[in-house]
């Protein structure tokens, strides 16, 4: 049941980014070239996404625990770091070179462009990588 | 260069729910947040336990992915050129930096944001911000 819950949403969730216009690098990098041929698009992805979860999360969270599990696992940290902020300003940068951000990357693997399967091996190294390194 | 893309709002909006929809399911029945960089890395670092919902997870996206590209190649990267050194660049800020600020698009962007959870409203505007000047200084 959990194995099989897991597949739906991961379908849904790439469906959802398909949809959405954010597999498309060009529909990103229009989205985030605000000062020149702005596409705001994106900005309904959010929006549509954020209708749904501000409801749903707040009734899911009042249960004891979700369906498949014994307890919530959900992020614990507080603090804004400056850890947080680097981050997140390095992963923006990538983000604004190719127009690929993890979700997108990973749902285009597949779908014949070979330069996808490079940028998802070279992210998921990166990552092991700096994780080994920082922890 | 220019790059002019049409402006799509519902088919975005409704793409956006689909995905809400997908976090939904995953946080009712699962109990955790679908950031999809964690997810990834956790399959290659993280608990033994983990590792079948997550490549379950990720099979979905791939499964997903690839119907997209049967039904409406135009709405992925199919026919997408990269400029190969941009590519890579891109790769490593983006494998670094999620894994150095806990999270990407989804997880701080979008479940983040509807926890009201304060790191990942600093985070999205980091990295939009970012994304934004990023694209200002190179072109899109």
């Amino acid at each position: 049941m959990k194995n099989f819950m897991a597949l739906i949403s991961g379908i849904l969730f790439s469906l959802g980014l398909g949809l959405s216009g954010m597999m498309d690098p060009k529909k990103v990098l229009g989205f985030l070239d605000v000062t020149r041929t702005w596409d705001p698009s994106l900005a309904f992805v959010m929006g549509g996404a954020l209708v749904i979860t501000v409801v749903t999360f707040r009734f899911i969270l009042k249960r004891k625990a979700p369906v498949c599990e014994q307890n919530f696992a959900l992020p614990t940290a507080k603090d804004i770091t400056s850890r947080l902020v680097i981050g997140s300003a390095l992963f923006g940068i990538g983000w604004g070179l190719a127009g690929l951000c993890p979700g997108p990357a990973i749902a285009n693997i597949f779908t014949g462009n070979v330069q996808m399967i490079l940028f998802v091996a070279i992210m998921v190294v990166s990552m092991i990588i700096t994780e080994k390194l920082v922890d | 260069m220019t790059i002019s893309s049409e402006f799509t709002p519902l088919l975005s909006l409704s793409g956006g729910i689909v995905i809400g929809l997908a976090t939904t399911l995953f946080l009712l029945f699962l109990g955790k947040i679908a950031g999809i960089s964690g997810i990834v890395r956790g399959l290659l670092t993280g608990k033994k336990q983990d590792r079948s919902w997550r490549s379950f997870f990720i099979g979905g996206m791939v499964l997903g992915g690839l119907l997209i590209s049967f039904l409406k190649p135009e709405l992925t990267a199919k026919v997408y050129e990269f400029d190969t050194f941009k590519l890579i660049a891109a790769a490593l800020f983006v494998g670094v930096g999620t894994t150095l600020g806990s999270g990407c698009t989804s997880g701080h962007g979008i479940c983040g944001l509807s926890r009201f959870s304060k790191r990942s409203i600093v985070a999205t505007i980091t990295f939009m911000a970012f994304g934004m000047l990023t694209v200002f200084v190179m072109g899109a």
